[in-house]
């Protein structure tokens, strides 16, 4: 073995209750290495890295640190010993600047009083040494998410850093961005940082990885050098089978199916302007684009949850949807890219989530448990939820099981046009090839589908036509021969477009509007 | 991924766990309240004492049903005190006004009209300048509390307005009547919990009032009107102000600047201690109810025992607010 492990678990298991998810787990990580951990939703990645972080307490096997078994009482305590875990959540406070959250906690003082003019000049070097262009005297909540997130590896580097647990970081970030992260994290490694990595992105984790460890379950499959294996292999370990057919065969509609859906000269004050598109009865529209581009922007204007202007053509009749209970009525349904923040009540028990969009078929004029309970039944069977009790609040769901809540939730609308948003964010591979598969299912049933997508694969695995967008605006739309990376990123990044483009912009690219 | 994990049989275990605890801590409060009571004075548990604390509570109880929807939808309302006071003024003033015009009976009939009417008015705008005109609802009804309480004050030239001598011994029974041996007061209280903890519980109304209480935006993308819902709890908390004034006015016949005073304080405790969490999202009429009822137990018990000065009440049911909150806190945390 090269180098000695500087933080290590041995045997590590974690039960919640009465059920294990994570069973006793070896694994290491080296200074001046990235360790990925790897596996699908609920395959027990992060649980595993929050006991390594202090975040949790293992219910057996021991942590770590220099060779020497350690227990963290905190997180906190976890930190002061150099190691950070940087949240999918980013934990910086949105209404201080860059350089009081930096030092939060431990400012800097002189006579008593904060020593603002130090804490900004070594915040100043701090970023540069990261090459970081962020303005330290910034307000975090004007930051984009990956400025934030370069905030958050900031902060965890002041505090002298010795292993940087990251969970998902790119999962909110552009391909550009990406890059820049992962320079960082090139020059971290190169001090003699270890790095835990947690993705879904394989691709990413071939990249950017020394050694991979592969969960299933809770089982650590291996542990690999990163050369060894490919992405596909990778996903073959991780699920334990083959994934040659991740996407369902592309059936064409009909030659003389109808246009479900029309938009027309569609502008979104401050995201979109002049957005034409249309999208037929079995067809899925894929719609790609940079974050920022203004995609979710446009469709959540021509549902009503934006003000908005322009023609909405349904069925070929002119509809003016100035909420989304018009769009329900005219069975449109859109299934937000926010799941925690606005596609499910977290607090509340599946049952109601799984009713609430369609609420008045189970209240006659008093809601009926009993049938709501049937649709949950229902809605887990035929969504394939992995649920062990289904009288369980939102927030115990994986991920994947949530997303799955919230697509039953829509469906029970009975929409004929569907608008999936980021559908299969932030989840597993296993689930992903799920949802692929039932949209194939909607086509089939004649359901018209726009995909809302930054995965360029998925997009282009599913779609029959794709409408790409940059800067709030159409710049083109692609099929057949078209429906390439290398096309669709052309038109994304504005080098190539159908429409002349304004020299001034509609909007600052901001994450997360 | 292979391994199909069905929802099994509930065992004993899971249903001792599934018992909702930390919901029933307002009712074990209530509970070891009355024991103290009885311990300490022999005429605690007699009908009429207990008649008498909660016709005592149904006023605040009342109120407090509305304030359950208001606040389970993440609002507040502070205006139901002086919405109170200003609803019995202009009620005892109407009703003067027509009495020459109409027979007594008529009279209170009409004025109880025009509360009701009023309570509704009053609770729409609250709602709508909340929704409509995106204010925060802490402000919005801190603005009409001042409001009201002026305007009764204004209507009163200072004073008190008295309801005429006539009307008030036929308005009378209303308070101090009593039906099947139980009071008045006492069943519409009863009635008014009812019928909402139907709609809060059993309608898509009620469901809809958690879930913006719980998170708005979720609500709003799944097509619930989040504006509506949330205008109609503030009417719903007028109507049930409104009510609490009918059964008012016969109590004292009069209103004046001072009436109502610091009744939204203890409507919104009644509510908090019932174990509706004041972010909204989650809670119980019956709840609101039980901490109706323990306010108004809690002086009643102090005028009883010569312990704790009643004047120290305040600061009992202040202790009681704080360490139910606490209780309900106690095992969430981590």
């Amino acid at each position: 073995m090269a180098a000695q492990a500087v933080l290590s678990g041995v045997g590590l298991s974690k039960s919640f209750g009465p059920i294990e998810v994570v069973h006793a787990v070896d694994v290491d990580v080296r200074p001046g290495e990235v360790h990925a951990l790897v596996g699908e939703n609920g395959a027990g990645k992060s649980t595993l890295m929050k006991m390594l972080s202090g975040y949790l307490t293992p219910s057996a096997g021991e942590v770590w640190l220099d060779g020497r078994p350690v227990s963290f009482r905190d997180s906190n305590e976890a930190e002061s010993a150099g190691i950070v875990l940087i949240h999918q959540e980013l934990s910086l406070v949105p209404h201080l600047t860059v350089e009081e959250n930096i030092f939060l906690g431990r400012e800097p003082h002189r006579f008593g009083l904060v020593d603002r003019r130090r804490a900004r000049e070594e915040t100043r070097r701090l970023l540069d040494s990261l090459k970081c262009s962020v303005p330290a005297t910034r307000q975090v909540r004007e930051l984009s998410v990956s400025q934030a997130q370069m905030v958050e590896i900031a902060k965890a580097v002041s505090r002298d850093v010795r292993v940087l647990c990251m969970d998902e970081p790119t999962d909110v970030l552009t391909g550009r961005e990406t890059e820049v992260l992962f320079d960082l994290v090139k020059r971290l490694v190169a001090d003699g940082v270890a790095i835990l990595y947690v993705s879904h992105k394989l691709e990413e984790v071939k990249a950017i990885a020394d050694r991979v460890t592969i969960l299933r379950d809770g089982h650590k499959i291996g542990t690999y050098d990163a050369a060894e294996l490919t992405p596909v292999e990778m996903a073959k370990r991780m699920v334990g089978r083959d994934l040659a057919d991740m996407y369902p065969p592309k059936t064409a509609p009909p030659p003389d199916a109808p246009v479900a859906l029309e938009i027309e000269g569609f502008s979104v004050p401050g995201f979109v302007t002049d957005a034409s598109l249309s999208v037929r009865r079995g067809e899925v529209l894929g719609v790609a684009g940079l974050i920022g581009a203004g995609r979710t922007e446009l469709f959540e204007g021509v549902l009503g949850l934006r003000p908005a202007t322009g023609t909405v053509r349904k069925d070929g009749r002119v509809v003016r949807w100035r909420h989304p209970a018009d769009a329900k009525r005219d069975k449109v349904a859109y299934l937000t890219e926010d799941r925690k923040g606005k596609g499910l009540l977290l607090d509340k028990l599946l049952r109601e989530n799984v009713t609430l969009q369609a609420l008045e078929l189970f209240a006659k004029p008093f809601v009926d448990l009993r049938a709501e309970q049937g649709a949950l039944r229902k809605a887990v069977e035929e969504f394939d939820v992995r649920v062990r009790d289904v009288a369980v609040p939102a927030k115990a769901l994986s991920g994947g099981n949530q997303q799955k809540v919230v697509l039953a939730k829509m469906m029970l609308t009975d929409p004929d046009v569907v608008i999936l948003d980021e559908p299969t964010r932030g989840i597993d591979v296993g689930t992903k090839r799920q949802i692929y598969f039932y949209v194939a299912e909607l086509i089939a049933r004649g359901v018209a589908v726009v995909l809302i997508s930054s995965e360029l694969p998925e997009v282009l695995g599913l779609s029959h036509r794709v409408v790409v967008m940059h800067r709030g605006r159409v710049t083109g739309t692609l099929s057949g021969d078209d429906l390439t990376e290398e096309t669709v990123m052309a038109y994304a990044t504005g080098l190539r477009s159908d429409v002349p483009l304004a020299q001034t912009r509609t909007s600052e690219a901001h994450v997360g509007a | 991924m292979s391994v199909p994990e069905v929802a099994t049989a509930p065992t004993w275990r899971h249903r001792v766990r599934s018992v909702p605890w930390q919901q029933l801590t307002p009712l074990l409060g209530l509970v070891l309240l009355v024991v103290i009571g009885a311990l300490i004075h022999p005429s605690f548990l007699t009908s009429t004492n207990i008649f008498n604390v909660l016709t005592r509570s149904a006023f605040i109880g009342i109120i407090a049903v509305g304030a359950t929807f208001v606040i389970i939808a993440g609002g507040i309302d502070l205006s139901v005190g002086s919405m109170a006071a200003f609803l019995a003024g202009a009620m005892i003033m109407f009703m003067n006004a027509i009495r020459g015009d109409v027979s007594p009976v008529g009279a209170i009939l009409l004025g109880v009209a025009l509360v009701v009417v009023g309570g509704l008015v009053a609770g729409a705008l609250n709602g709508l300048a909340i929704t409509r005109g995106r204010i925060e609802p802490f402000i919005v009804t801190l603005g009409t509390l001042g409001i009201f309480r002026s305007l009764v004050t204004y209507l009163a030239n200072g004073g008190t307005i008295s309801l005429d001598f006539a009307l008030r011994g036929v308005y009378r029974p209303v308070f101090y009547g009593y039906f099947l041996g139980i009071p008045i007061p006492v069943w519409v209280f009863a009635a008014v919990a009812l019928v909402g903890a139907v709609l809060l519980h059993r309608t898509r109304f009620g469901r809809y009032v958690r879930a913006i209480g719980s998170n708005a935006e979720v609500a709003r993308y799944a097509a619930i009107r989040v504006e509506r819902v949330r205008t109609l709890t503030y009417v719903i908390q007028g109507l049930c102000v409104a009510i609490a004034v009918v059964l008012y006015v016969p109590r004292l016949g009069s209103a004046s600047g001072s009436t109502g005073i610091l009744w939204e304080l203890e409507a919104i405790a009644a509510v908090i201690i019932g174990g509706t969490a004041l972010k909204g999202g989650s809670g119980h009429v019956w709840g609101t109810v039980v901490g109706a009822v323990m306010l108004s137990l809690i002086g009643n018990v102090l005028n009883l025992t010569s312990v704790i000065s009643e004047y120290l009440n305040g600061a009992v049911q202040g202790l009681i607010i704080i360490g139910a909150v606490f209780l309900q806190r106690g095992r969430q945390g981590r």
